[in-house]
């Protein structure tokens, strides 16, 4: 994990995949893992819907993702339960190499949700009645701007602007991009020191 | 203070709080080659070391064939992966069960049959099915590759307290209902996201009165209803499954034990949630959908849409419909099937094994249907060979094949194509989980061996005492 870049806020256009429980195998299917680096999963995103064909030259005209009105957007806009299943970290890997800066969903899984914190990609949970407005704004006007601020914890759409909640650690994570094992390591003597304290047979 | 074994087992691991988390103390680290290599890429790139190699155990399980033991039978890519892991643990000091090895086994079938898992314990894995390990009493959940880099160069992770939910099965399994039938009855009730922020307790006379192997079966399938980890309390069955076992505390057993024995939740410990069901309402299961939590008993008709009240349970059953291609109102037991898959995480051990082959002794596997049995580990695998389980499949029509996760999700070319129909043993049928527009279906061992016989979807109790 190298020391990442801080997150303070984002500004951008959005793109509406307006569908419950989408999974991590749908996020990234399965033949899409077998690499060794963190880096190139974002031609793979959603594969399956994204893609008519195996070999990704036929895309789905069909598919948001590939809708010409929501070609720059750098906001996703999901419903419940968004990333559940597999732990794949290659899941928001894909969705961040694809351009992805924020998730806006109803909920998150919660593995999902920690290994977004953990690759500068916010996740950003608002109850459906907001995400509601959100889907109407986005598809009537594509051209919408969605302004996420992490110091203060709000999401703003032309007048509109709502709370979303986050742990503290999380944010603080996000806004400093720190190095989280250097700042573990620091305790490197309290570790040992329960270490010498776990009964011998363990 | 009163406290439920969940949060006994967290505060005995806790180190330090930092910003209100805690940072726990992590005993057990499995690993494997998918969702290691880019942990051991960051630890090289900043020249960590692995802290406890002796607490870090490795095996080759996801990208591997199923019918040669070469790490390129399934192509370079895989091979890759697999080489790298071997690289890595070799650099490291970390014990690796390569393919072809005694020990090697999927990560959760392999972990608990080497004794490398005991109650109190916390364990992870970069895989969302660690919760198996749970059914010893450890506190055992999946964590992305970043936590694998953390878990490799500080032993520890960062966490906050879960909310905790008890779920009582109360009462006695009727003949041929399985483990399996009661974690997709669970889920079924609780929905797919229905533990999601939760750490749940499974408990009551249902849970406490099966083997090892089925709460591991219980335990395994806690992520597909949302939850971080799943756990029993430990008991005689426990004790009696861990003594004797290569990594068991032998030598310590007694003085572990009673530790082990304080391993349960305070009578007056208090829950966030409590589900209970009752162990005789329950039928064989078989998913109709594209969550785990779209079950039905097999005998029951697929629901419709409207059946449901909330709004975002209806569209997805509608999605689910139309991608498993089934009418609402069919029942369950008069939809046919192609392929059949026994193994996985979730069923791939001996008792799964005896389960399926008890019912496919009885018959022929179906001309309809392809079908393959999967052992979990070669120590499976040697087992049932030992009682000629493997001849009964394969004269049934079954394929016996090598050990691994296969066709659970497919990263090798146990690979299923758009429209073929699986009766499947493993933990989950998402759109494409087994290959491009293909159908699965959760259900028991039994009841995929059923299936294979028949050729749909059958009450394994119909097969009377030969089960």
């Amino acid at each position: 994990m190298s020391i990442q870049q801080g997150f303070k806020a984002h500004r951008g256009t959005a793109c509406p995949l307006d569908q419950a429980n989408i999974d991590t195998d749908q996020i990234i299917p399965k033949q899409f893992l077998t690499g060794v680096t963190r880096t190139g999963y974002g031609k793979h995103l959603l594969h399956d819907w994204r893609y008519l064909d195996l070999h990704e030259q036929e895309p789905n005209p069909d598919f948001v993702l590939n809708q010409a009105r929501y070609q720059n957007a750098s906001i996703l806009l999901t419903r419940e339960n968004f990333g559940c299943g597999s732990s794949r970290e290659h899941a928001p890997w894909a969705l961040a190499d694809y351009g992805f800066k924020v998730i806006i969903a109803t909920s998150f899984a919660d593995i999902f949700y920690g290994n977004c914190i953990n690759n500068q990609l916010l996740p950003v949970a608002l109850d459906s009645g907001v995400m509601d407005e959100l889907f109407d704004c986005v598809t009537t006007n594509p051209e919408t701007l969605i302004t996420v601020d992490l110091p203060s914890q709000t999401v703003a759409v032309n007048d509109r602007q709502w709370p979303f909640t986050i742990a503290d650690h999380h944010k603080d994570n996000l806004i400093k991009g720190l190095d989280a094992i250097g700042q573990t390591l620091e305790k490197a003597v309290a570790i040992e020191k329960f270490e010498q304290s776990q009964p011998q047979w363990l | 203070m009163a406290k439920t074994l969940y949060e006994k087992v967290f505060d005995a691991h806790v180190i330090d709080t930092i910003d209100g988390d805690s940072l726990l103390y992590i005993d057990r680290h499995l690993i494997h080659e998918v969702t290691s290599p880019q942990a051991f890429a960051g630890l090289d790139e900043k020249q960590r070391k692995v802290r406890r190699p002796d607490r870090t155990i490795a095996t080759m399980d996801h990208s591997i064939s199923t019918r040669s033991l070469a790490l390129d039978a399934c192509g370079p890519q895989n091979a890759l992966q697999l080489q790298t892991l071997q690289n890595n643990c070799e650099a490291h000091g970390i014990r690796l069960f390569p393919v072809g090895h005694q020990k090697q086994g999927i990560v959760h079938v392999m972990g608990p049959e080497l004794g490398l898992i005991s109650p109190g314990m916390t364990v992870v894995c970069g895989d969302s099915h660690t919760a198996t390990h749970g059914a010893f009493g450890a506190l055992a959940f999946g964590i992305g590759t970043s936590q694998v880099e953390h878990v490799l160069a500080t032993q520890t992770l960062k966490q906050s307290k879960a909310k905790s939910m008890l779920i009582q099965v109360n009462g006695k399994l009727s003949q041929g209902i399985t483990a399996k039938d009661i974690i997709l009855a669970i889920i079924g009730k609780i929905g797919h996201a229905g533990a999601t922020g939760f750490v749940i307790e499974y408990a009551g006379e249902a849970i406490t009165s099966l083997s090892m192997e089925s709460r591991m079966t219980i335990c395994n399938m806690s992520i597909e209803a949302g939850a971080k980890a799943g756990m029993i309390a430990p008991d005689e069955i426990t004790f009696d499954y861990l003594r004797g076992r290569e990594f068991s505390p032998n030598a310590d057993f007694d003085k572990a034990t009673d530790y082990w024995q304080s391993l349960h939740s305070d009578p007056d410990a208090t829950y966030d949630k409590v589900v209970e069901l009752q162990a005789e309402d329950i039928q064989p299961q078989v998913t109709w959908g594209t969550n785990p939590g779209q079950v039905s008993g097999v005998s029951e008709p697929i629901p419709s849409p409207s059946d449901f009240t909330d709004s975002t349970d209806q569209e997805s059953a509608r999605k689910a419909l139309d991608y498993m291609g089934l009418e609402a109102g069919t029942s369950l037991d008069s939809v046919a099937i192609s392929h059949v898959f026994i193994g996985s995480c979730t069923n791939g051990r001996i008792e799964d094994l005896r389960a399926a082959a008890a019912i496919a002794r009885h018959g022929k596997v179906n001309a309809s249907v392809s079908a393959i049995v999967v052992p979990g580990s070669a120590a499976v695998k040697r087992q049932a060979e030992e009682e000629g389980l493997d001849k009964i499949f394969t004269q049934a029509g079954f394929e016996w094949r090598l050990p691994g996760c296969s066709m659970c999700l497919g990263m090798n070319d146990d690979i299923l194509t758009a429209q073929d129909r699986c009766a499947s043993t493993s933990n989950r049928n998402f759109e494409g989980r087994q290959g491009r527009g293909a159908r699965t279906h959760l259900v028991s061992p039994a009841m995929a061996a059923a299936a294979a016989l028949r050729g749909k979807f059958t009450d394994v109790r119909e097969f009377g005492e030969h089960q």
